[in-house]
């Protein structure tokens, strides 16, 4: 039997790095949001923007 | 010629039924978490999930092509019958766990069917070993594990982040977050979940000699795959819903927008590498790591061991009943309606006893506080027929319409 446990490895550590990271972002662009300053709004803009982006890779994930 | 094609017609229409079937007991991996956070109403959530399958149908059908996976040896004999049986093994559990409202794998029950069934017609030279160790057994066991880690690390990391935050300026952006991240989910189950359906009525057509092996499947089966799997969810097993969005844990929204983010990652990042998984165990497993993550948040252990359990039993028992059924639909078109016969007397069964505690989505909310707070806050009417309040009709009406299964009672 030939198990390739490399590629679970992978699955976790992308799941584990992209779970993390994209909530993180988004919550720092929820926070930024709810802000008066004009450099919070921008930077939570650009938060969900790449956020935005991650979710267009994951769509294209699932058609490809 | 005839007799074949009419058979072939039936396992065309059980496998819409597994299917449809497939839609509603898995609405709840992608709503669940929405609909009790109040992200959006039941209705609303439900609808969506359903456009959302039916979309993801149609965007691809890699997985159609290599039907459950190289799991079972298409090439050693199997029989349309076989396939029947398996898929009437796959929904009768289906609608056992339904009924029950546990989350258990409409892909674990299909292997299941597909497995028990192959084994009884063709021995086990039909079944890939390997396969069933690397593509079913170690994801079942890693994939909600993983998922549940990255809810309650992600969890963290939001509450962290937003602790100073004024949460009704908040609450807006964490909605977004969830429907988000709960379409995702959505999409992504409908195209893997839907090419299963399509992948075996394409092997199906193929065993009857109507098209050519390793075809893709035709449009028509495309779009009736599609459209049962959305059907299917837009009637919501609100019963699973409940266990999954209530029971499990008390669900806020930054927690419901970390475990559907945690389960579109955990899905996306397996299924691109290869691994076809659960959808069903990474969300329940996504749920319960971010019951973990918040502080005085709590997760209800028999829930969880109750839940585990019937993932542990439910590729058997879908096994041995398909097992059962292939013994009976071999014997010849006898068999063949008598099982059929057998599994619409299931299908009636469970609706009949749905219906005498039905969970909707007027009351799928509505269940006793978690932390013990108002203990007789629920409405009487309001407790839902399901594993987690034992009701002895149960197990006495069940066994009569399957009598070829007689373990699978022993087993619940």
């Amino acid at each position: 039997m030939n198990i390739d446990w490399g590629a679970f490895a992978s699955v976790v550590g992308v799941s584990l790095v992209a779970t993390v990271g994209l909530v993180g972002l988004f919550t720092f662009g929820i926070v930024g949001l709810s802000k008066q300053q004009e450099s919070a709004r921008a930077g939570a803009y650009t938060a969900f923007a790449a956020c935005a982006a991650a979710v267009a890779y994951g769509i294209y994930l699932i058609a490809g | 010629m005839e007799h074949l094609t009419l058979l072939i017609g039936v396992v065309i229409i059980t496998a819409l039924v597994f299917d449809f079937t497939n839609g509603f007991h898995d609405t709840a991996n992608a709503m669940a978490t929405t609909i009790s956070t109040g992200a959006l109403a039941p209705k609303a959530a439900v609808a969506m999930a359903a456009v959302l399958n039916l979309v993801g149908a149609f965007l691809s059908v890699q997985v159609a092509k290599t039907i459950s996976g190289g799991i079972i040896d298409e090439k050693a004999g199997v029989k349309p019958e076989v396939i029947f049986a398996a898929l009437i093994g796959a929904i009768v559990w289906n609608l056992v766990t339904w009924l029950a409202g546990l989350p258990s794998s409409s892909s674990h029950a299909l292997f299941g069917g597909l497995i028990g069934a192959t084994l009884v017609a063709v021995g086990s030279h039909g079944i890939h070993g390997n396969a069933i160790v690397m593509k079913i057994l170690i994801p079942a066991v890693v994939s909600p594990l993983v998922a549940g880690v990255a809810a309650m690390l992600a969890t963290r990391v939001t509450y962290r982040i937003g602790r100073d935050a004024d949460p009704e300026a908040t609450s807006k952006g964490y909605r977004a977050g969830q429907i988000a991240s709960a379409a995702l989910v959505s999409l992504a189950h409908g195209t893997s979940d839907a090419q299963k359906t399509m992948g075996v009525i394409t092997l199906a057509l193929v065993t009857g000699g109507m098209i050519a092996p390793h075809s893709d499947p035709p449009l028509w089966v495309i779009l009736a795959a599609a459209t049962a799997m959305g059907l299917g969810t837009y009637l919501g097993g609100w019963r699973i819903i409940r266990t999954m969005g209530k029971k499990l844990t008390d669900i806020r929204p930054p927690q419901g927008f970390a475990a559907q983010t945690a389960a579109a990652t955990t899905i996306l990042a397996s299924s691109h590498l290869g691994f076809a998984l659960s959808t069903t165990h990474v969300v329940s497993g996504a749920v319960t790591g971010t019951g973990f993550g918040r502080k005085g948040a709590v997760v209800r252990w028999g829930v969880v061991q109750r839940m585990a359990l019937s993932w542990l039993i439910t590729l058997p028992a879908a096994g041995l009943v398909a097992g059962g059924a292939t013994l009976v639909a071999l014997q010849g078109s006898w068999g063949v309606v008598l099982i059929g016969l057998l599994g619409l007397a299931v299908c009636a069964g469970a609706w009949l006893l749905s219906m005498r505690k039905p969970v909707d989505h007027t009351n799928v909310n509505d269940v006793e506080d978690i932390a013990g707070a108002a203990p007789e806050a629920r409405p009487a009417d309001a407790e839902s027929f399901d594993a987690f309040t034992p009701d002895p009709a149960f197990t006495a009406t069940i066994p009569a319409p399957q009598p070829q299964a007689p373990r699978k009672e022993a087993a619940l």
